[in-house]
């Protein structure tokens, strides 16, 4: 009983048994990402009333509130599956850190620029050394850093375990970063304009930010599971299973 | 294991006293990377008194960030790291021997130059003795995730960036209460709760970074 139930728990951790599932689940995760963005762009312009403080600009939320959760969230989503990759050393966890990283950028990224264009109308200003700024700003630096080491190492399993390190560490230190600059920001700064100030939100609102954050969800699920089958295909070529994919394809 | 830690730490520090010219130069770096910053934004005093924290601690970051490449690669290229690795003694050891030596060969210097370039800054005394234990407590910090990060990039192409790359965001926590430590007294509030926080950093630090930094070296050599 016990053996099967192991059997079954692993089946899906070798890349040759993920990759025709991850093929199959992709599309899926696509429409739903698709969906669900939808439907939270159209509750965010269209539904959601126009808040009497700041207009029609504080729309941009929908969008970079919903990246600034997923930035963060995929690169404790990138630390967990390193630390698989490393303590059980099993190949298709560190395929999925390696995977995860761009979308992680890509989310830290989005934030920083709507953020920007949020703060110019709002705050009058494109940028201001904020803690949450700030701190978005050293996460998208330890994820380029996270990508480069990945990058400038030739062989894939050193590359995956010493990113894997390099995650880890950044892990333990993402909270401590947080705080040094929350810190700081309140030391150097005195009064600045402050999020805090915001009124409370009305529901649909938060209605449309979590479709989108669930839309983006979905969207990551999809993109890692795509990046990651060019990845098994690309540390697989040598195999015999990839060859005959790829033969069977064309 | 003392014996080994102290084995380590001798002979790095032989090494590093035969090749006497790396150790300066960094400290020249150090030092010119300070003297450019007058002459980049002018030469008012008050206005240098307000920068000469952060001037000096990001001085500070870059020299020890420089010198990190020695920390491993030379015994890395001659072979020795490999010798270490096979060596009886638990690798955390000998790493921490090469880390203490690697902040007396490259941090302790820094601190003691740090008050001579405090006074070209017109910082008053009281800042260049939080200035100067700021940098006691904070140097050990950097040479210790730095050792993390130049373990990382072994006999990586073009490892140098990327031990930038890599390592000065890390340093951030450091930098914010470092240079806040000396803003602080200089406003007058008081550097206590940064120095205990640096000091926190520093426990924390000497815990993980030379098991990481042994878990990387040997993902280096495999």
């Amino acid at each position: 009983m016990t053996k099967s139930q192991r059997f079954s728990w692993f089946l899906f951790s070798s890349p040759q048994t993920f990759y025709p599932l991850a093929g199959t689940l992709q599309p899926w995760f696509t429409v739903l990402a698709v969906l669900l963005c939808a439907a939270g762009l159209y509750i965010g312009f269209f539904v959601a009333p126009t808040d009497a403080q700041q207009g029609d600009a504080y729309r941009i939320i929908f969008i970079h509130v919903p990246a600034a959760w997923m930035s963060m969230f995929l690169y404790l989503v990138m630390g967990f599956w390193s630390g698989v990759g490393l303590v059980l050393n099993t190949r298709l966890s560190s395929m999925v850190a390696t995977a995860l990283a761009p979308t992680g950028a890509l989310f830290t990224f989005i934030a920083l620029w709507t953020g920007a264009l949020w703060g110019k109308p709002t705050w009058g200003t494109w940028w201001v050394w904020d803690a949450r700024l700030t701190s978005e700003l050293i996460l998208l630096f330890l994820y380029i850093g996270f990508m480069a080491l990945q990058a400038a190492i030739d062989d894939p399993r050193r590359a995956d375990k010493a990113g894997a390190v390099l995650a880890l560490v950044g892990v333990i230190n993402i909270p401590i970063i947080y705080f040094s600059v929350k810190w700081w920001s309140t030391l150097h700064q005195g009064a600045s304009v402050s999020m805090k100030s915001a009124p409370t939100m009305a529901t649909t609102m938060l209605l449309g930010m979590l479709v989108m954050a669930l839309g983006f969800w979905m969207y990551s699920i999809a993109a890692v599971l795509a990046r990651v089958r060019c990845v098994i295909l690309e540390r697989e070529r040598h195999t015999d299973w990839v060859a005959a994919e790829i033969g069977g394809q064309t | 294991m003392i014996r080994a830690l102290g084995w380590v730490l001798r002979r790095d520090l032989l090494l590093a006293f035969r090749r006497r010219g790396d150790v300066v130069n960094a400290l020249v770096f150090f030092v010119i990377v300070v003297s450019l910053f007058p002459l980049g934004v002018g030469p008012e005093a008050s206005q240098l008194r307000n920068m000469a924290p952060g001037v000096l601690w990001v001085a500070a970051l870059l020299a020890c960030m420089l010198s990190l490449a020695r920390l491993f690669a030379p015994d890395h290229q001659d072979g020795t790291l490999e010798q270490m690795l096979l060596a009886g003694e638990p690798l955390v050891v000998l790493v921490m021997g090469k880390v203490i030596a690697h902040w007396l060969v490259s941090g302790l210097p820094l601190v003691l130059m740090a008050p001579l370039l405090g006074l070209q800054f017109d910082l008053p005394g009281d800042a260049l003795a939080v200035l100067c234990v700021s940098l006691l407590i904070g140097t050990p910090v950097l040479s210790l995730i730095g050792a993390v990060a130049a373990a990382l990039t072994l006999g990586v192409r073009g490892s140098g960036v990327l031990v930038a790359l890599l390592v000065l965001p890390l340093y951030v926590p450091v930098l914010i209460f470092g240079a806040g430590s000396v803003g602080a007294t200089a406003a007058g509030t008081g550097a206590e709760a940064h120095l205990l926080l640096l000091g926190g950093f520093l426990a924390l630090a000497l815990v993980l970074a030379p098991w990481a930094s042994a878990a990387s070296l040997r993902i280096a050599m495999e």
